[in-house]
């Protein structure tokens, strides 16, 4: 035996060893962050939740909240997110601030971009300042700057929406929650402005002590009252009654509504005493004699619509199949092992797979295409409809300008006030038809219908032309 | 010592450590129920509690579990499909690399596709004369929800 057989036959086992070292240490490194990953998955699946802070009726910061729930809490935070979609949400508009506005930053002006709008709120604040929508972090902040309520007087009432009211309303009633209620409403916005602090908050739709989705909204709570009576339920009260998907749209419905200020007391009333369609809201206006302004051109005393999503989507395909507004706009992600509702209220648009593709087998951009398909037509709609209306407008005016009676010009001016109101229903609403396309569709052709019979009926009573002197 | 001695004993140590974290891991993870039929062991990957919370609803939840529908009949074939499957599952859930909400693949729908007719064939075969085989026909397109309810 010599070196010369041995040692060649020695360095390919060193190298072996080594290699097979390295391979295992490898293997085991890897077979070990598999098990700790497995450990995080089993930990995160066992506790959904830590409770590190005592919450209760009086934790109205979100942030606080956010210590036994940041997941949600992170979303939440991320409703600040100003992205456009399509037909909808809002691009950051850079913007010089001023003293009285110190916004930099704005969304795009919708009076601006279509003066038909400013033509069919002649005469109401609406007219001079109308924004597009941004996400629920601006909800304070936008309602507080806008001119509507700089240079007009708007009364504390606003606010059941546009801040966290539950701990407000309980401070300013002394424990009780409908006399601070009535109490704010009867403020001056500024004045109202002053007992709040937070744009929406956890406390508005969960229970502190259990997370159960409630309502807390009294507009919601009397007006879902009001509709179920109709349907014969009596004394209905969602936060025992309903089921759980149904509170799913409801805590939404408590806002995103069409709604307005009843009496003097100005007491945030929803229509819906007769129905949650538009007819039926225009025919519960017209038996309670409200209306919101009188038209500056032609003198009609007529409707501003506010935001009647939960309206236009009890109407749709959506809500009959028992899809909230929840499961698009707050759609569960998947945060480890957990099943966590998405906080960052936005557009499905801009979350398809798991806002549509949960339910619907197709491609994203298919699933795009098919509500877009469906906006698109109903902004044409829309867009006829609006010409519709500018017209019959112009010729209101005229008709005063010729020196018409009041009498003459009533029925007239009261189509004005229905085909008005139809139009502002799918223009103030936030999904430009899709909530309810066939429905947005019908009201569209129902105006431009109504339009046309002012437009006859300001005709049949118009001096006949030519006859002999 | 010498180096034959030290090589042995470095291998048997790295096995040794390979296999004791392997096998633990496989028993943590409950790696041996996945050789078992039942459902519940799917949710192991809490990637599927959902589908199982579904199927406990589902129209089929006293007929047929997960492994009747979703591995082929045949011993050798239903280890391969539910081995690759698990790689898969595993890999991606670790990574967190996939589509929500899961996806099906084209190969695992065919596998389904076979389940269904395996125990509806009688019926099935009928309906499938009429649309001749321009394109095949699949039974979950229209039957979605019978595994698992969503």
């Amino acid at each position: 035996m010599t070196n010369d057989t041995t040692k060649p036959r020695k360095k390919p086992g060193r190298a072996t060893l080594i290699g097979t070292v390295a391979v295992a240490a490898v293997a085991a490194a890897g077979t070990s962050a598999l098990l700790v990953n497995i450990f995080e998955r089993k930990a995160e699946s066992r506790n959904p939740f830590f409770r590190v802070v005592e919450l209760d009726e009086k934790t109205e910061d979100p942030a606080v909240w956010g210590k036994n729930f940041p997941i949600q809490y992170d979303a939440y935070l991320r409703t600040t997110d100003m992205v456009r979609t399509r037909y909808g949400g809002s691009e950051a508009m850079p913007r010089t601030p001023t003293e009285a506005d110190p916004r930099s930053i704005v969304a795009r002006s919708k009076v601006e971009t279509d003066p038909r709008l400013k033509t069919m709120w002649a005469g109401y604040p609406f007219s001079v300042d109308y924004r597009q929508k941004r996400g629920h972090a601006y909800m304070l902040e936008d309602q507080e700057q806008t001119r509507r309520v700089k240079e007009f007087n708007q009364p504390g009432t606003c606010l059941h929406c546009h801040a966290s009211i539950v701990n407000p309303y309980t401070e300013a009633g002394d424990g009780d929650f409908l006399a601070g209620f009535d109490k704010l409403n009867r403020m001056s916005f500024q004045e109202a402005r002053t007992h709040v602090q937070h744009p929406i908050s956890c406390i508005d739709c969960h229970d502190p002590k259990t997370m159960q989705l409630r309502v807390t909204r009294p507009g919601f709570l009397e007006g879902i009252k009001a509709l179920k009576a109709s349907e014969g339920i009596a004394d209905y009260d969602p936060n025992t009654m309903a089921t759980r998907q149904e509170m799913r749209s409801y805590v939404c419905g408590q806002c995103h509504v069409e709604y307005y200020f009843k009496g003097p007391e100005k007491r945030v009333t929803y229509p819906w005493a007769k129905g949650l369609k538009i007819e039926n809201i225009l025919d519960y206006y017209e038996e309670v004699g409200f209306t919101d302004f009188v038209h500056a051109e032609t003198g009609a005393k007529v409707l501003k619509a506010q935001h009647p999503e939960f309206e236009m989507w009890s109407q749709g395909i959506h809500a009959r199949s028992g899809v909230s507004c929840t499961d698009c706009h707050m759609p569960y992600e998947r945060v480890g092992a957990m099943k966590v509702t998405d906080h960052h209220v936005r557009s499905p648009m801009l979350n398809v797979n798991r806002a549509c593709q949960t339910c619907h087998k197709w491609s994203e951009d298919e699933l795009k295409a098919r509500v877009e398909t469906i906006q698109e037509r109903t902004v044409e709609l829309r867009n006829i409809a609006l010409d519709a209306l500018v017209d019959l407008v112009g010729d209101l005016k005229a008709a005063r300008q010729a020196g018409r009676s009041d009498a003459e010009l009533e029925t007239p001016r009261s189509l004005q006030k229905r085909a008005q109101m139809m139009i502002d229903f799918i223009e103030s609403e936030n999904s430009a038809g899709f909530h309810a396309p066939q429905e947005a569709a019908r009201i569209l052709a129902q105006a431009i219908d109504t339009v046309r019979k002012a437009q006859n009926a300001l005709k049949s009573t118009e001096p006949a032309v030519g006859t002999v002197q | 010592m010498r180096p034959l001695t030290l090589y042995i004993l470095l291998f048997g140590l790295a096995a040794g450590t390979a296999v004791g974290v392997g096998g633990y891991a496989f028993v943590y993870a409950r790696g041996y129920s996945y050789l078992q039929n039942d459902p519940a062991a799917c949710a192991n990957c809490h990637v599927m509690q959902a589908h199982f919370d579904g199927w406990t609803k589902g129209s089929h939840r006293s007929a047929a579990g997960c492994n009747d529908c979703h591995a082929p009949p045949g011993t050798i074939d239903k280890y391969l499909v539910k081995a690759e499957n698990g790689f898969w599952h595993s890999l991606k859930f670790t990574t967190g690399d996939f589509h929500e909400p899961i996806r099906i693949r084209q190969k695992n729908h065919d596998v389904t596709e076979q389940a269904c007719r395996g125990c509806h064939r009688e019926i099935v075969d009928a309906i499938d004369g009429t649309h001749g085989a321009a394109e095949p026909n699949s039974c979950v397109r229209c039957h979605d929800s019978v595994g698992h309810m969503r």
